[in-house]
């Protein structure tokens, strides 16, 4: 197990190298330095300006200032925010997108846990068809329209919840985690039928059966380990997606997180936030799916094999 | 005696059996029997006949404003309603779906050519080629491609050609990855011998005995690329980030819609449908396919 965690992290290095020195020169190649979209200023304005964010230096040395400044978790400060740090702004949008993204992952895994096992223990009935048409629909429903949709029929139409917020308002939470969520519990709720769908006709639950174990203890000791060992497989992959998707959910809620921090500094050419959160965020990812590979390994010890060629 | 009658046998057996049957002919049969996936083949077939012929079927011109009318409501004259511009919705949804389909078809060829290739290349040759081409294939996969597509679109400017590319190469990794092991175990099969000792070069066998036997999984596989891509569109273009103005797609009303859909709900709801809908299509086509051409992997 320790020479699994041990190899998958050293693979995991390099990607996250790769990212960095990617990102790194895609931003510095970018058309226009940032200051030239202001307006002229005067040589020695732009110079002083320069020589603050180690512009002036060349390509390389400033690849290298900028990787052991990383190293010490500075990213330095941000183009548009002056006196700003950019390490500052992401310290602060990340709580309110962890939040966010725990009540979605919450939102996903209970429902969608919930409905693929209750699908699975009657399959092709109507308790299997109704959840598994409404993941159908879940999976091709995109954030970005079921968001707004949710807010016209809870928000405007009932005038049950707030429509933008984060903690402002009583339940101004509920809806942004019900739409970054629904798509996810859609994916786990078929994940899940299937894994459980393999697992009950295995020999070992027909054993526990047999032993004569009644059937909620059967289910819910020996059929849920094995059934959702795709759903956590899952779960590395769904972080990812669950990211990118706060893009969209905090844009429509205007919630002050992460995602919309990026979209903005995206928008404002903000070249230093840029870098630092691509490099945040994509590091953030390579690091859960690190994990969820672990724990995929832990929970199945073959997949550990693959390691021992 | 014995081997005569044992012969008779076998050739009473021969005629006994029913016709042959190619793959094609009998995933069709399969495919004519699965109401869904049929019922998504003939709305796709609808919507790209629409998308082909939308010039001359639109009811209005696709810059053409009526600043007077303003936004309506759904009514005789303008089916889906107007826009804030007085803009017809049904044609601005028409000529929107030309460019949300064809980005998803563009980019999903990249995605194709790309994929098919490398997954080919490495599963025909193998060994060491195979594992670090594979391994790549990894390192890639680790990446968060969705960030690295926004930040290309801010890095280079959006135009329309790099979104296809960007999208391509993200979508090719798992074709790479089909289409490898795929052509990795056809490799070993005796008739791949046969035409290796008959002279034919590695071009030729993968070109004329592996891709044909490939196919299945590739088709299969691309269907259910198609919207995928046209999702990343969307999303894209909802956040500004994708197709620009005066150009639209699904992804663009949408996010005009969601500005005003207090006051004229219609502007969102259409282009959601819209969307909804051919994305339904084509998931529930690419499931029926791989129950038809692809038992094997079937989801159950």
């Amino acid at each position: 197990m320790w020479r699994f965690i041990g190899l998958r992290t050293l693979q995991a290095i390099p990607v996250i190298l790769v990212v960095i020195t990617v990102t790194f020169f895609l931003v510095r190649a970018a058309p226009g330095g940032p200051f030239s979209s202001e307006k002229a200023v005067s040589p020695q304005v732009k110079a002083a300006l320069e020589a603050q964010y180690n512009l002036d230096q060349p390509v390389l040395q400033q690849y290298f200032t900028y990787l052991s400044d990383l190293a010490r978790g500075d990213m330095g400060p941000s183009f548009r925010y002056p006196g700003r740090d950019v390490s500052e702004l992401i310290l602060q949008g990340l709580p309110i997108t962890a939040e966010l993204g725990l009540y979605a992952l919450l939102v996903a895994l209970v429902i969608g846990t919930l409905a693929g096992v209750f699908a699975a223990l009657k399959p092709n009935t109507l308790q299997d068809y109704i959840p598994m048409s409404l993941s159908m629909v879940g999976i091709c429903m995109p954030s970005f329209l079921l968001g707004p949709l949710l807010v016209l029929i809870f928000g405007i139409g009932l005038g049950w919840l707030p429509v933008s917020g984060w903690g402002n308002a009583a339940g101004d939470k509920i809806l942004p985690s019900l739409t970054l969520g629904a798509g996810y519990a859609a994916y786990i709720a078929r994940l899940s039928r299937s894994g459980m769908l393999e697992v009950l006709s295995q020999d070992y639950l027909r054993t526990a059966r047999a032993k004569g174990l009644p059937e909620h203890v059967v289910i819910a000791k020996h059929a849920l380990r094995g059934g959702l060992l795709p759903v956590i497989s899952f779960l590395g992959p769904a972080f990812a997606g669950l990211l990118s998707g706060s893009f969209v959910v905090e844009t429509i809620f205007q919630i002050p997180g992460l995602g919309r921090f990026y979209v903005q500094a995206a928008f404002n050419r903000d070249y230093t936030m840029i870098l630092g959160t691509t490099v945040f965020l994509a590091s953030l990812i390579v690091v859960f799916n690190l994990l969820s590979d672990v724990v995929a390994a832990w929970l199945n010890p073959r997949l550990r094999y693959q390691f021992r060629k | 005696m014995s081997t005569l009658k044992n012969s008779t046998l076998l050739i009473a057996d021969v005629e006994a059996f029913p016709k042959g049957v190619s793959l094609w002919q009998d995933g069709w049969t399969r495919l004519r029997k699965n109401r869904l996936a049929m019922l998504g083949f003939f709305f796709l077939a609808l919507i790209m006949f629409l998308a082909l012929i939308t010039p001359w079927i639109a009811p209005y011109g696709y810059e053409e404003q009526n600043l007077r009318l303003g936004a309506t409501p759904p009514s005789a004259a303008h089916w889906l309603g107007t826009d804030n511009f007085g803009r017809d919705m049904l044609t601005r949804i028409l000529y929107g779906g030309r460019v949300s389909l064809m980005v998803g078809f563009i980019a999903t060829a990249v995605a194709l050519l790309i994929g098919v290739t490398y997954g080919a290349i490495a599963g025909y040759v193998g060994g060491r080629v195979d594992a670090v081409m594979m391994r790549l294939v990894d390192i890639l996969y680790a990446l968060p491609f969705m960030i690295f597509i926004i930040l290309l679109m801010v890095v280079f400017g959006r135009n329309l050609l790099l979104l296809f590319l960007a999208i391509g190469a993200v979508e090719w990794l798992t074709m790479a990855r089909i289409v490898r092991g795929q052509v990795q175990s056809l490799r070993q099969q005796e008739y791949i011998e046969a035409a290796i000792s008959i002279g034919l070069g590695p071009g030729a066998i993968i070109r004329k005995h592996v891709l044909p036997n490939v196919l299945g999984p590739i088709i299969v596989y691309t269907t259910l690329t198609i919207p995928n891509v046209m999702l990343l569109e969307a999303f894209l273009s909802f956040l500004g980030l994708g197709i620009q103005p005066p150009e639209s797609s699904w992804g663009v009303l949408i996010s005009y819609g969601v500005e005003s859909m207090e006051e004229y709900p219609w502007l969102l709801i259409f282009p959601g449908l819209a969307l909804a809908m051919t994305l339904f299509a084509l998931n529930f086509l690419g499931d029926g396919l791989r129950d038809a051409l692809d038992p094997r992997t079937s989801k159950d």
